[in-house]
């Protein structure tokens, strides 16, 4: 399913190296990720799985980082710095943030305001408080850092940014937006990153529902 | 200068860190921080994981934060063969299977432990036994999947160990301590492998440190 925010962050990273791919949809709504086709990709039946040529490989931020890393020469590099520097290990610190820190409230905000409701449910007003308020908690310290660092990893744009995307436009449409917009930083981050040509193209493919 | 490990070592996230440094064979020292006191909390460590969690690193002038990107940090400074990151298929294989300790294991496991060991013991609290069952089912799940991939390669990453193996041996540790250890007579391969984990020097010094610093 293409609406997918684990699919949108492969996407983003696909489409900041300018590559040609293809999405091959898995109906989540029949059951598609739990077949035995599907499940040869993604022993755990999640999308996405990626594969190229002979390479299988599932897990998002895995696949993020493998795009990162092969295609390195090609766009923008997301990867930029050497490997064993201290700016690589600080880049790596915020892969982690968003994957322990991040995605853990956001991901949660974003199923109960957005997702659900597609779904036919209603969101659990409890659990989206107790993920806004975890979500709050986590944006201060995104904007004391962002207040001295222009992205994530320092002055460059770099695959930690491109893991927060997806979930960061989700979070655009709901209620819940102002936890970004209400942080001088993190808001003057996402401006920044959202209007990337790259950014834009991954956007433009997501295939959101008409409005109801 | 030796680095410096800031945390008891008896937390699963300070045991994963402690024990790449042993893997690497670097000179490190553990600073501890005091969770009683809430010195996790206070400023001065605040500066160094503004999360005020365990651990933090410092090496120099660089401080770092969340276990899995200061184990790789220092495994990557000391040219450690635990990421393979000279091969792009098999470091890529280590970062899926980095990136499935993180959310399928894991996950559940930080459950477990913190109804069977943590919250008894230190909290004086009680069990909550359904949260605790349905987290041993995903675990499950999880380990269904593991005990499949450990039929076709001898670690997880392939037939060599990565950190993706070692990054899971603190909580499994911890698995074994808890009264649900005999699930792992269901996965026969998943306990060998933990097994083959723990006999290794460097786990065994990580293991004599967590026990003392419990």
């Amino acid at each position: 399913m293409p609406l997918s925010p684990n699919v949108v962050r492969v996407a983003a990273a696909l489409n900041e190296k300018g590559l040609d791919f293809e999405i091959v949809p898995v109906d989540l709504t029949t059951g598609a990720h739990k077949q035995p086709e599907f499940l040869a990709l993604n022993p755990f039946g999640q999308i996405p799985a990626l594969q190229d040529g002979d390479e299988v490989l599932y897990e998002s931020r895995a696949i993020s980082r493998y795009i990162a890393n092969k295609y390195k020469e090609d766009g923008a590099d997301l990867l930029p710095a050497a490997p064993a520097s201290s700016a690589a290990a600080k880049l790596e610190v915020w892969l982690e943030v968003e994957s322990h820190h991040f995605y853990p409230a956001v991901a949660d905000l974003v199923f109960q305001l957005l997702i659900k409701p597609l779904l036919g449910g209603a969101p659990d007003p409890i659990v989206v408080d107790k993920n806004a308020d975890k979500l709050a908690k986590v944006l201060d310290v995104y904007e004391a850092h962002l207040a001295e660092n222009k992205y994530l990893a320092g002055d460059q744009f770099t695959l930690a940014d491109v893991n927060h995307m997806a979930h960061l436009l989700y979070l655009s449409l709901t209620p819940k937006a102002e936890l970004v917009t209400s942080r001088p930083h993190v808001k003057a981050w996402w401006d920044d990153i959202s209007t990337r040509p790259a950014w834009q193209k991954t956007v433009a493919a997501i295939p959101f529902p008409p409005a109801a | 200068m030796a680095m410096k490990v800031f945390g008891q070592p008896m937390s699963t996230n300070v045991a994963r860190v402690l024990v790449c440094l042993e893997e690497a064979g670097v000179k490190y020292e553990v600073v501890p921080v005091d969770f009683a006191t809430a010195e996790h909390k206070s400023p001065e460590h605040t500066s160094r994981n503004p999360f005020g969690q365990v651990p933090a690193l410092q090496d120099g002038d660089l401080v770092l934060f969340e276990s899995r990107a200061i184990s790789r940090y220092v495994l990557r400074k000391n040219s450690s063969e635990l990421l393979k990151e000279g091969s792009l298929g098999d470091s890529a294989r280590v970062d899926v299977w980095l990136e499935v300790e993180s959310h399928h294991f894991d996950r559940p496991m930080a459950v477990i432990i913190y109804q069977c060991l943590v919250l008894p013991v230190y909290f004086g609290g009680k069990t909550d036994e359904k949260i605790v069952e349905e987290n041993l089912e995903t675990l499950r799940k999880t380990f269904r999947v593991y005990e499949d991939r450990l039929s076709r390669s001898t670690y997880l990453a392939g037939d060599f160990i990565s950190l993706a193996d070692l990054s899971h041996f603190p909580t499994a540790y911890y698995l074994l301590a808890t009264p649900h250890a005999g699930m792992l007579d269901e996965f026969p391969r998943v306990k060998a492998w933990i097994d083959g984990m723990l006999a290794r020097p460097a786990v065994i010094k990580v293991i004599e440190m967590m026990k003392a610093s419990a």
